[in-house]
């Protein structure tokens, strides 16, 4: 339709639609994870995924104190310390994610399980006076003294007031979910360095050509987003197919009444189910920032649209499904933009999900809601 | 007789409400005039700025928002006698918010004059009862042409719309020699108006782009296009931030055209967000460079510590013309309106006179270039 | 225990109260005085353009910084009408829609076309046209998707409402991002004059909107279809198997949801003159499926308490400046916490069961 610019052009957009479909893919699997687990749309982890650009952002500003720019360039690195950086960058974003994805475990849907814990209480109290107090003060610091001092009673008074053993309907679970999604996304907004502004992460990798392959400039950041998704996504599965954890978190997936009375402790389960789909996050918002180098407060949003849309379209619950459901999405959107123009790709892609929905109502490998397929 | 709570509940409410109407109502302020300068003496007046202050466009409107606040303070600091309020209207640049706020401006007497609003998106929503209402109006940052053909009396635009801004752009890249270019844009109702414009006036020399979404990351469609079709300038309508992901993606991507934009990208936040890759990118943009008034620099500098940004000159020029009014003793809105039909003084921007459908005399198209990480200001190329 | 919990506990013993206080009163009233009491109440709506000139009470209900009539016209009777419409959806019905925007577009969308950019038919005309069209949407919509599993329903319906967006951001004769103006305004009966600047013929015609609506869904609950939505949303493979037809009832949902959501659609762009496709965000979809769960999914009433809430609260609020919507995310967490099933929970089923002497019964 466009000149053919879709058939001369298409290994330079395979390429990059494979890197772009990684980060969804990485995104999605935290998606599929608490899913398959929970039967619950973690709606708030696209801002899980922002909480882990946010760390990337600290760990290469503020703890290796690397700059924008280097005498008018950027601040390259190269060799061992190069290596050194990304990967305490990686590891600062998944650490990151994760406390964020067990954090909000605990505070919005823990006690809509009917479980509610001490952490999650104390969190809503002190959430509940930093409201109250904004109500009559206008300034952050007041409002957190006097959030800490009302947190100690009105956490008592909670954790009374949670409803014990008493499962709450799906949709609090989604509401909450987006409260939760909305809180994080604004505080980062309001309390913030870089308030509702677009930041950058410097760049420390230079982004060679590595090589082309039939016409296609493949770069080097190309090459370590697909590879180092692919490497995160093989350790998930290793993990949750050999190791205990593993194991108790299929469990659960298939049944967690069952996995409770053989002696599974299924809260444990469902943090690290919670942690894994974080820290999955967390590597794909370390990625992200490698070849964007930029973030904001909402950046969340839209990806996390996206890549629920990549985990149903391979099969929610599916690691699998995350994976390919990720990958087509990336290249579906970049030949869409080649044959249609940039402002349809994202019409098309939710009408390929609509077909392939329609086809193959599971998604492209199916569920496999605790039937232990990974 | 026992009667239900909830019917005197009910009653009571009713009763209230019609009692509010009977009451219900609010009075002018009087107002007393006097000579014009340090003599102006009135009561109550308030000039208001209308757009975003928070929210995602919130910086735009802050720097407007300065812009005002320095006009008014000086104003109020020479006039003793005549002490002028600010409202502040924060919209968040939404279409949907604005027509309540709107409302309450012109429910409140005391308003005699608007910067604003600050968005063409919202101007279309509130601008028909601004009309009706007779209250006057300056914008300093909707560009979009089509406001001033609305039949709007109240209208008047403190810059060139993009009706002027297109045209200018299409010199630049002619002037340069620009034989194959590409256009993108954002898919706004700004960015992608004033992109048609340059486009329709690049005629042959134009090659369609995608459009883009500035909400996203990736571009790394349109830079595989703009590869493949082998231009030697890109033109992109839409704002900064995108702007700024643009350029490096284009560089990153081995494009080396030219690139140039419009006034929504000149703002500091470009050169952060691009890094290296904005050196040397051309922006184009209706409003004057920082330093072709040193006295309005100067003062700014001092007010609030900090340089003036995109628009905050214009917003100044168009808080001085109703502040002018109100020292000649026009006071309410309908006598400003008529001021300002013949209101004629050089601002701090430009000529400050505008025609029946609102739009301003002056119309410099100035070019700003980014050289080693700043936004270096060409003098007025177009007039 | 605690004095917070203490004191907590007894407030909250009070007002269940003063709520059955108020339930066996009600219940004691006779039908003309039931009568009387609605109207009442029906008139004190009528006149709430005024209720800000009430001494003391109106200046706690008083919007700082916005019109409130315009703030009751734009944005609460919109909310409301959306409400109503996605409770038939998501609160009868069971079915997850993320994308309920769409509906209100299409029905915006429709008046704008057929008054302004390609016709110029008056708006009483365009109202049913639109509301017919939305209808043929929510068809349109079901008829693929609602033999999909309720979350992949979610998605379905998430992404037929950016297509919506997005069709008529890129789509020129739609208007594209400039959007279109001139849409018409309701015509003016007598002293009713829906210009541009008196928000209060608006509020009024929202205002009997909703009323005729909620009557509608009342008849509706209460009939074959209704009882028919409840025993899917129960337990849909039960309701299967006792020989309801799911998928028509879900589809007729569907339509009637469709249908109340491009009558609030029909409703805001008569009343703005202008819509773009900035108006119908994604944001937008999720905030109305807030509404209705906050206030209490299933319950007319609810969804009338939520919708009211979440278009009302942040115009009240609008001191906070900026940090009105992590206020908002604060407070749903927390409702949803303590009170999940909404402000005003339905009741279960629509008739109660009576159990026989010396059988266990139902609580």
């Amino acid at each position: 339709m466009r000149d053919w610019l879709l058939y001369r052009t298409f290994w330079d957009l395979t390429i990059t639609g494979l890197a772009l479909g990684s980060i969804y893919s990485l995104v999605a699997l935290g998606y599929t994870l608490v899913y398959g687990v929970l039967r619950l749309i973690n709606f708030a982890h696209s801002e899980i995924f922002m909480v882990g650009t946010f760390g990337a952002l600290m760990a290469s500003q503020e703890f290796l104190g690397i700059p924008m720019l280097e005498d008018g360039g950027y601040p390259y690195r190269t060799g061992f310390m190069l290596i050194v950086f990304l990967v305490f960058i990686l590891l600062c974003a998944m650490v990151f994610s994760g406390l964020g994805a067990v954090a909000l475990e605990r505070v919005a849907y823990k006690s809509l399980r009917g479980n509610g814990d001490l952490f999650g209480a104390v969190v809503l109290a002190f959430l509940t006076g930093f409201v109250v107090s904004m109500v009559f003060v206008d300034d952050t610091l007041a409002n957190v003294i006097v959030a800490a001092i009302l947190t100690a009673p009105i956490t008592m008074g909670y954790m009374s007031l949670f409803r014990r053993g008493k499962q709450s309907p799906r949709l609090a679970f989604l509401i909450s979910a987006i409260g939760a999604s909305t809180a994080i996304a604004e505080a980062m907004a309001i309390w913030g360095p870089e308030k509702r502004e677009q930041y950058q992460t410097p760049r420390i990798l230079e982004k060679d050509v590595l090589f082309s392959f039939l016409g296609a400039d493949v770069r080097v950041d190309n090459v370590i987003v697909i590879v180092g998704a692919l490497l995160m996504m093989v350790a998930l599965t290793l993990f949750v197919n050999k190791s205990r954890l593993g194991r108790g978190v299929r469990a659960v997936a298939q049944d967690a009444e069952t996995a409770r009375i053989l002696g599974v402790n299924v809260d444990m389960i469902i943090l690290v189910t919670f942690a894994l789909g974080g820290v999955m996050a967390g590597g794909a918002a370390m990625l992200f920032t490698l070849v964007y180098e930029q973030s904001r407060f909402n950046i969340g949003f839209i990806l996390g649209v996206k890549s629920f849309t990549a985990a149903v379209l391979g099969g929610i619950g599916n690691l699998k499904g995350a994976l390919l459901g990720g990958l087509v999405l990336g290249l579906v959107e970049n030949y869409a933009s080649a044959v249609f123009g940039g402002q349809w790709k994202d019409v098309v892609a939710f009408v390929v999900l609509l077909v392939v929905l329609m086809f193959r109502p599971t998604g492209l490998l199916g569920e496999s809601l605790g039937r232990a397929r990974v | 007789m026992k009667k239900s709570r909830v019917l005197r509940a009910s009653a009571l409410l009713i009763g209230l409400s019609l009692v509010g109407v009977a009451c219900g109502g609010d009075d002018t302020s009087s107002d007393t005039t006097a000579a014009a300068g340090g003599d102006v003496t009135c009561d109550g007046l308030k000039i208001a700025f209308f757009g975003a202050l928070t929210g995602d466009a919130g910086n735009l409107g802050q720097n407007i928002k300065k812009g005002v606040d320095l006009a008014v303070a000086e104003f109020n600091e020479a006039n003793p006698g005549c002490q002028v309020g600010i409202e502040a209207y924060d919209s968040q640049g939404d279409p949907a918010q604005a027509p309540a706020l709107a409302d309450k401006a012109v429910a409140d007497a005391s308003v005699v004059g608007i910067v604003g609003p600050a968005f063409s998106g919202e101007s279309k929503a509130v601008n028909g009862k601004f009309d009706e209402a007779g209250l006057p109006i300056v914008t300093p940052s909707a560009t979009n042409p089509d406001l001033a053909n609305q039949g709007w009396k109240i209208f008047h635009r403190a810059l060139a719309g993009d009706d002027k801004q297109g045209p200018g752009i299409v010199q630049k890249i002619t002037a340069d020699g620009k034989a194959k270019v590409g256009v993108i844009d954002d898919n706004s109702e700004y960015g992608k108006g004033l992109a048609d414009i340059v486009q329709a006036g690049l005629g042959a020399a134009a090659v369609e782009m995608n459009s883009l979404d500035p909400e996203g990351s990736d571009y790394s469609a349109i830079v595989t296009a703009a590869k493949d079709a082998g231009v030697d300038g890109i033109f992109f309508g839409g704002y900064y931030a995108a702007a700024g992901k643009l350029a490096k993606q284009l560089k990153d991507g081995g494009v080396d055209a030219q690139l140039y934009f419009a006034d929504g990208v000149l703002d500091v936040g470009f050169i952060e967000a691009a890094g290296p890759a904005a050196e040397g990118s051309i922006i184009m943009c209706p409003c004057a460079p920082k330093d072709s008034n040193a006295d309005f620099l100067a003062a700014f500098k001092a007010k609030f510590n900090e340089d003036p940004a995109t628009y905050a000159a214009e917003a100044y020029d168009a808080a001085t013309a109703f502040l002018d009014a109100i020292a000649a003793g026009k006071q309410d809105r309908a006598s400003i309106l008529e001021f300002l039909k013949t209101y004629d003084k050089a601002g701090v921007t430009k000529q400050i006179k505008w025609d029946e459908k609102g739009e301003v005399a002056g119309n410099a198209i100035y070019a700003y270039t980014i050289e080693s990480g700043a936004i270096v200001g060409k003098p007025g190329l177009i007039g | 225990m605690n004095p917070v919990v203490r004191s907590l506990r007894q407030v909250g013993a009070s007002l269940a109260g003063a709520k059955a206080g108020l339930a066996s009163r009600w219940n004691a009233m006779g039908p003309t005085q039931r009568l009387s009491a609605y109207v009442l109440g029906v008139l004190a709506l009528y006149l709430a353009p005024w209720w800000t000139e009430i001494p003391l009470l109106g200046s706690i209900v008083d919007t700082p910084g916005t019109q409130f009539t315009t703030v009751l016209s734009d944005r609460v009777i919109i909310f409301v009408l959306v409400a109503l419409g996605l409770n038939v959806v998501v609160g009868l019905a069971g079915l997850l829609d993320l994308g309920y925007v769409g509906f209100y577009a299409v029905g915006a969308y429709t008046t704008a076309i057929l008054t302004s950019s390609h016709a110029s038919l008056p708006w009483l005309l365009a109202l049913p046209v639109s509301i017919a069209v939305s209808m043929v949407f929510g068809v349109i919509l079901g008829a693929p998707t609602l033999r999909l599993r309720g979350d992949y329903l979610a998605i379905v319906t998430l992404g037929f409402g950016e297509i919506i967006r997005l069709s008529a951001k890129n789509a020129e004769w739609l208007g594209g991002s400039r959007g279109i103006n001139d849409i018409k305004h309701p015509p003016s009966i007598g002293p009713l004059k829906f210009g541009v600047v008196d928000p209060k013929p608006y509020y009024w015609l929202g205002l009997t909107m909703v009323f005729a609506v909620m009557f509608l869904l009342h008849r509706l609950e209460n009939s074959r279809v209704g009882r028919a939505w409840v025993a899917i949303r129960e337990d849909e493979d039960a309701a299967e198997l006792m020989g309801v037809d799911t998928f028509r009832f879900k589809l007729w949902a569907f339509a009637i949801g469709a249908a109340v959501g491009g009558l609030a659609g029909v409703q805001y762009a008569g009343k703005v003159g202008f819509i773009n496709p900035d108006n119908f965000p994604l944001l937008l979809s999720i905030l109305f499926l807030a509404a209705v769960v906050l206030g209490g999914s299933g319950n007319m009433h609810g969804a009338i308490l939520g919708g009211i809430l979440v278009s009302y609260l942040p115009e009240r609020l609008r001191n906070f400046q900026d940090k009105r919507v992590f206020v908002f995310g604060v407070a749903l967490v927390l409702v949803m916490v303590f009170r999940p099933e909404g402000l005003l929970p339905k009741k279960v089923g629509t008739r109660k069961a009576v159990a026989a002497p010396g059988e266990g019964g139902a609580q």
